[in-house]
């Protein structure tokens, strides 16, 4: 395989494939299921002790093949952008133009540099975007029991119910944020 | 499996989440927006080819996610992906962008996978007065 068609942004029907190839490899591998977010109860557990019961559990035992799964997705962001280069994310002429009406004009980062960055934490809206929009990531993740990996990936492969719920969740709560919330936050009203 | 081959795994996860842009807050305005096929592309995808591969392991189906316990009447998925939901497009990452972001150097990321610690803490302190 050429270098370069990996540097090229990976087309859906490759990236999607790849990835729901981790569901049957991880339960061959060791009879795991995909989940990003049980890692952060992992690392609270891990800090924290015993302390809460939703964090008394041997966080070892269960948890150390996804500690070291998510050290990987670490190193896998390293790579992908430091070997592989990213360039402009090619969006949508309308999500560009509907972003650049609430603001937004450096479209050439990953993220949008305005709004995430060190120099934009120290204004409100950045603080509220990051540290806000974390602690919900985080606080619904456990609440719901799992994220986009593990309720949407792994839960609707195995036709789970409760994972359907939660993915209709997660797109009521970033439709009103998208479309209320972001535009409000940003001074655009 | 030994720990390295899951971090191998990780690597190979987070390079993809990377490559198909699944990590840029843009990715993420553009899905919210209905504006490209690009992230239900991949959600679908990856969801028929889990579907597919998993049905011809023949595991069984039913096993909890992320060691969680009962389910409770449900109030739980809806109510917690709903918070969730508001924090993906806040943020523009779910929990696996949030640290492949850090990775690939985006390092104020930090400040929201301090503020998700913070909620599952938060959640884990209330867990007992919230409806499940």
């Amino acid at each position: 395989m050429h270098l370069e068609s990996l540097r090229q942004t990976w087309p859906w029907y490759v990236a999607g494939p790849i990835i729901g190839l981790f569901v049957p490899v991880l339960l061959i591998a060791g009879d795991k299921r995909l989940g990003i977010s049980g890692n952060l109860r992992h690392l609270c557990a891990a800090a924290l002790g015993g302390r809460i019961d939703f964090l008394r559990y041997d966080w070892r035992g269960t948890g150390a093949w996804n500690l070291a799964f998510l050290l990987g997705v670490v190193l896998g962001g390293w790579v992908g952008v430091e070997l592989l280069g990213t360039r402009e994310i090619a969006i949508a002429a309308e999500t560009k133009a509907a972003l650049g009406s609430l603001g937004v004009r450096d479209f050439s980062g990953l993220v949008p540099r305005e709004l995430i960055s060190w120099e934009a934490l120290g204004t409100w809206r950045g603080l509220l975007m990051l540290a806000g929009g974390g602690f919900l990531v985080g606080f619904g993740t456990a609440y719901a029991g799992g994220c986009t990996s593990g309720h949407a990936i792994n839960g609707l492969s195995h036709f789970q119910l409760r994972s359907l719920f939660a993915v209709i969740g997660f797109f009521a709560g970033g439709l009103a944020a998208t479309h209320v919330l972001l535009p409000y936050l940003l001074g655009a009203r | 499996m030994a720990l390295i081959g899951y971090l191998l795994l990780g690597l190979v996860f987070g390079v993809t989440l990377t490559k198909a842009e699944v990590v840029s807050w843009f990715r993420i305005q553009e899905m919210f927006r209905f504006q490209a096929f690009h992230m239900y592309g991949i959600i679908g995808s990856a969801i028929a080819v889990g579907a597919a591969a998993r049905l011809l392991l023949r595991r069984p189906a039913a096993v909890a996610l992320c060691g969680e316990e009962a389910e409770g009447k449900g109030y739980r998925y809806w109510l917690g992906g709903a918070i969730f939901g508001v924090g993906w497009a806040l943020t523009g990452a779910c929990p696996g962008p949030l640290f492949v972001l850090v990775g690939g150097g985006v390092t104020v990321m930090l400040v929201a996978v301090a503020g998700a610690l913070a909620g599952t803490l938060a959640y884990g302190y209330w867990r007992g007065r919230l409806p499940h």
